[in-house]
């Protein structure tokens, strides 16, 4: 309760200054820190998260918790029921803070698509905090919550993690349940937390990871994040792909500090070889086509019927459907949803998605090829530091660019995680660690040996 | 396009959006370099095999829990505008 209180004073402060919530839960906080209170004095069913705060996403679902994703489609939306990840934290006995802001959908890397108002960097509230998980990012950066919950589909989590300067992870692909996920890109989100520690995000993976049959994607394979945590990276080799060295729009102050960190891995004991990934630069417009094409037709059930808004104005069904999506959609979620419905149409299929497809082939075999001469992958989270406020709204293609380190993580289904590396320009530089698929474990090692380098400890 | 995803398009937002989605189109035509001819598609990258359970029955959302959210009702169904226009 008096971490309850300590988080509620910090929101109080922090909050007229970042904006990273969208609506707080404070009764349902308070009744969970009492629970977790009468926990402790019983020495009943203690985990490590038992009674700690965290900021929730707007896209996962809380039972009877307003849950919008960021969008006026689902104003006043109240989940008949719970996602996995949100109740296996329930469960532990986690506090839940309230619901953070995020780009609509999650369509977006800076949370300026939010269809409420923008979240701003705690480091510099003139600047965005990335996104589209900015208001998780910035509410652990501001220090009001301990921890956050984020969701990743091209960089959603390890972008505004390396943009606000906290620890952010992106699992594998089916290692935690989608389940209650309001869902962006089926074939590539994936839930995973924000912290202040690498320490902590293993914990909090540990607790939200695992089967569930209410996925059919969620994999039957042990979760163990936490034992191999503390090996260091002596006798690991890192795999430095000169691609995402040379990325176009990179900021030499990014690369300097990355480069910088890098050293600092092989002063750690970590052999560094070149590795290549040579389909990279064909990365973002593949992304561009799938990710769009699965939103169009996840947000096809958006339609006033059965929940959220409905346009009351209208004279048939048809005119509902219009008039609902028109008044609920931002211009961003309505860009996607054109791309996506223009990819899947009769005729350009085979020219677009399943081209797509193919070349999602090919990156992921560019990592398997990779991945056979190195432990892990490290580069930057981000080629830029958080830019201002408004910088990038009027051209999507400069704003997709953003994506353009993380997206392929998403596009091969890998866990990767972003780790502060010190600043460029007096802001959080974020070095990313990519791992195969399923060693999850590894990431977090590596990004544990740098933390631990990086601060002498 | 706007019509098919039934996004209700404002007619002076049609070439705001056509110009974007062109230049994001332009971008994304650079995947025709690549040659897929021998390549399968990934719709899915992690390889997870079927799985099957016992076809039983268990609880489901109670009636009232899933209409809660819907904008119009009754008697148990969600009430939608009329699908034809009615003769003039």
């Amino acid at each position: 309760m008096e971490l309850l209180e300590d988080r509620l004073g910090v929101i109080e402060r922090e909050e007229p200054r970042i904006h990273a919530f969208l609506r707080l839960s404070e009764e349902l906080a308070r009744a969970q820190a009492e629970e977790a209170d009468r926990r402790f004095s019983s020495d009943a069913q203690v985990g490590p998260l038992t009674g700690i705060p965290v900021a929730i996403k707007d896209v996962l679902c809380v039972e009877d918790v307003e849950t919008t994703a960021g969008s006026q489609i689902l104003r006043g939306f109240r989940p008949p029921y719970e996602s996995t990840a949100v109740a296996r934290l329930r469960a532990q006995g986690a506090v839940f803070l309230g619901m953070t802001n995020c780009d609509e959908f999650a369509m977006g890397s800076s949370t300026e698509n939010s269809g409420y108002f923008p979240t701003r960097n705690p480091h510099d509230p003139s600047r965005v905090p990335g996104g589209s998980s900015g208001g998780s990012a910035a509410a652990v950066a501001a220090g009001e919550a301990v921890f956050g919950l984020g969701t990743d589909t091209g960089g959603s989590i390890r972008q505004p993690a390396a943009l606000c300067g906290v620890v952010g992870m992106k699992p594998t692909y089916g290692r935690v349940s989608r389940y209650g996920l309001i869902a962006f890109a089926s074939s590539l989100d994936q839930i995973g937390p924000f912290t202040r520690t690498v320490d902590d995000a293993a914990l909090v993976l540990q607790a939200i990871a695992g089967w569930d049959r209410r996925d059919a994607t969620s994999v039957d394979r042990p979760v163990d994040m936490l034992s191999s945590l503390e090996r260091g990276v002596e006798g690991l080799r890192l795999g430095l792909p000169r691609e995402y060295f040379e990325a176009e729009g990179m900021e030499p102050g990014v690369r300097a500090a990355v480069e910088r960190a890098v050293l600092t891995l092989e002063r750690a004991g970590a052999e560094l070889v070149d590795v290549r990934l040579p389909h990279t630069d064909y990365g973002l417009a593949a992304y561009y086509i799938i990710a769009p094409a699965e939103a169009s037709s996840n947000l096809a059930r958006f339609d006033g019927v059965r929940y959220g808004a409905r346009a009351e104005s209208a004279g048939n069904l048809l005119e509902t459907y219009l008039q609902t999506r028109r008044g609920g959609f931002g211009p961003e979620v309505r860009r996607r949803i054109m791309l996506g419905t223009y990819a899947l149409s009769a005729g350009y299929y085979d020219a677009y998605y399943l081209k797509a497809q193919k070349v999602r082939t090919l990156i992921a075999q560019d990592f398997e090829r990779a991945f056979e001469s190195c432990d892990a992958i490290v580069s930057a989270t981000s080629p830029v530091v958080a830019f201002p406020i408004g910088a990038k709204v009027a051209d999507p293609l400069a704003m997709y660019v953003c994506d353009v380190l993380t997206l392929g993580g998403n596009l091969a289904g890998l866990p990767g995680v972003s780790i502060p590396c010190g600043t460029s320009e007096g802001l959080p530089v974020g070095l990313q660690v990519l791992a195969p698929q399923w060693a999850d474990g590894m990431a977090l090692r590596v990004a544990r040996a740098y933390e631990a380098a990086s601060n002498g400890s | 396009m706007a019509m098919l995803a039934r996004l209700g398009l404002e007619p002076g937002e049609e070439d705001f959006y056509a110009d974007q989605l062109s230049a994001i189109l332009a971008h994304i035509d650079r995947l025709r370099e690549v040659d897929t001819d021998a390549i399968e598609p990934t719709a899915q990258v992690v390889q997870v095999g079927s799985r099957l359970r016992e076809d039983l029955p268990e609880p489901s959302l109670p009636q009232e829990r899933a209409l809660a959210n819907a904008p119009e009702t009754k008697d148990g169904f969600f009430v939608v505008k009329a699908i034809q226009e009615s003769e003039p």
